[in-house]
């Protein structure tokens, strides 16, 4: 049977889709690393090889300049990132995201795999952060109730303001209920008027935080209305939850004072606005009242008629300037007057005959340039400087 | 005036101080402001003062109860 033919491109694009799907995403490939290339571009290209089996990878710039270590050819590295198909050269190769040294344990394995993920997804991104209240009421606590980091909480939030209200909400922090409590707690959190959660415990193995690198529990701190801040262990201790989280906070207490001012601050902060305002105000109704001062001394007002001398003698000066300027205007006009009269002089025939030409007409009036257009016998008029002449023409000689 | 929270009052106080600082404003409007002010200050004194740092904690069954905590 015939199967009707599909492009190279096609079929292609069909492979592709393959690759973009479990459980080519989304893996931990362990390998040797070879032909490592680190190109102009910042990108990384080698293969990763075993005993048998050899595959492409590529490991972008924008994810290798965190790596805090060379590969280098002969390393043996755990690889995370996804399959994809490079289609020009229709090449599968691994799409290369982080790099491990080998012998990471599982538990780090899955913490670097997730991050990963949920990084991917957005879930950290600051955009999707909510801002804290400038200064809580109601404080959300959720640990365990026993534990040291709610005592470390309460003892600074009274140190700093013992006026806002706390409300626990008591949790697991260890264990494998651990992650399912956390959740309960969460939930129930959001049901309550509090204006800010403070989610933690305090140090542990990295075993023993492991419940805030709970996958659930991080897309329930993602999708939270109210502002959460973890506190887990100590300063150098990152969970999955300090990530998602609003804000991070190196511990537990100091979570507490990230959430609220002192109080004493506050104080004063008022108190100096208050006597701020009374300064400002102050010194407005004295200038106010300067500038009255300053207008009712004015000397319109003491000496009217004085003022009103001054205001003539200034109409008064006006009007000597515009007859000046027009005294002024008018001789200049006058001599203009007088250049151009001239000019018309000696453009005017009159002007010419006055100098001893005349000039001759026929009968007609028409002017005489030549005699051999004049019959002899024929009358012409003859205009001189000063009156015409009739006369009778009794022979012509012409010129050549 | 009293549903404005501490950070939305605080605020607009020290604004209205900056205004009061600049002296731009006509002597009225100087005046209103200097009585907003003066209400708005009172008003985050109250919310500092009201607070009563009452602690408790959920119980299973989403009741709340106060508890005492030993220092």
């Amino acid at each position: 049977m015939l199967v009707e033919p599909i492009s190279v491109s096609e079929l292609t694009k069909q492979i592709k889709q393959v690759f973009n799907n479990p459980p080519f995403q989304d893996l931990a490939v362990q390998g040797e690393i070879s032909n490592f290339i680190h190109h102009r571009s910042g990108h990384m290209y080698f293969s990763l090889k075993d005993q048998n089996s050899r595959i492409k990878a590529v490991m972008f710039r924008g994810h290798n300049q965190h790596l805090n270590f060379p590969p280098k050819n002969g390393d043996t590295l755990i690889a995370i990132g996804s399959l994809g198909v490079y289609e020009p050269n229709g090449e599968y190769q691994l799409y290369v995201e982080l790099l491990l040294p080998q012998g990471v344990g599982d538990l780090h394995l899955a913490f670097e795999q997730l991050k990963e993920k949920l990084q991917r997804e957005g879930l950290f991104d600051p955009a999707n952060k909510i801002s804290l209240p400038y200064l809580p009421t109601r404080i959300g606590v959720i640990t365990s109730p026993s534990g040291a980091a709610l005592r470390d909480i309460l003892n600074v939030l009274k140190r700093r303001h013992g006026g806002v209200d706390v409300l626990i909400f008591p949790a697991l922090v260890q264990g494998d209920g651990a992650p399912k409590s956390l959740l309960e707690a969460l939930a129930m959190s959001q049901k309550t008027n509090v204006d800010v959660i403070i989610m933690g415990r305090g140090g542990g193995s990295f075993e023993e935080l492991g419940a805030f690198n709970d996958e659930h529990l991080a897309r329930a701190i993602a999708r939270s209305k109210i502002p959460i801040i973890s506190a887990v262990g100590h300063e150098t201790d990152f969970t999955i939850a300090d990530f998602v989280a609003d804000l991070r906070a190196p511990t537990p207490s100091a979570a507490a004072e990230l959430v609220v001012p002192v109080k004493k601050d506050l104080v004063e902060s008022i108190a100096n606005s208050e006597e701020r305002m009374k300064i400002a105000v102050t010194q407005k109704i004295n200038s106010e009242r300067r500038y009255l001062k300053q207008l009712t001394q004015s000397p319109v007002l003491l000496q009217p008629a004085q003022a009103i001398g001054q205001l003539r003698q200034k109409v008064d000066e006006q009007w000597s300037a515009i007859v000046r300027h027009n005294r002024h205007n008018l001789i200049l006009l006058r001599s203009k007057l007088e250049t151009h009269v001239g000019k018309l002089n000696t453009l005017s025939p009159l002007e010419t005959l006055g100098r001893g030409y005349s000039i001759c007409q026929d009968h007609n009036g028409k002017i005489v340039r030549d005699a051999k257009n004049v019959a002899v016998g024929s009358s012409l008029r003859v205009r001189l400087h000063r009156g015409d002449l009739l006369c009778k023409v009794e022979g012509s000689t012409t010129h050549e | 005036m009293s549903e404005l929270n501490f950070e939305i009052a605080l605020i607009r106080l020290e604004e209205i101080v900056r205004k009061l600082e600049q002296g731009e404003s006509s002597l009225d409007e100087s005046l209103s402001l200097f009585e907003e002010g003066v209400k708005l200050a009172r008003l985050c004194n109250k919310k500092l003062d009201d607070a009563e740092g009452k602690i408790e904690v959920m119980l299973e069954d989403e009741r709340i109860e106060p508890i005492e905590v030993k220092d």
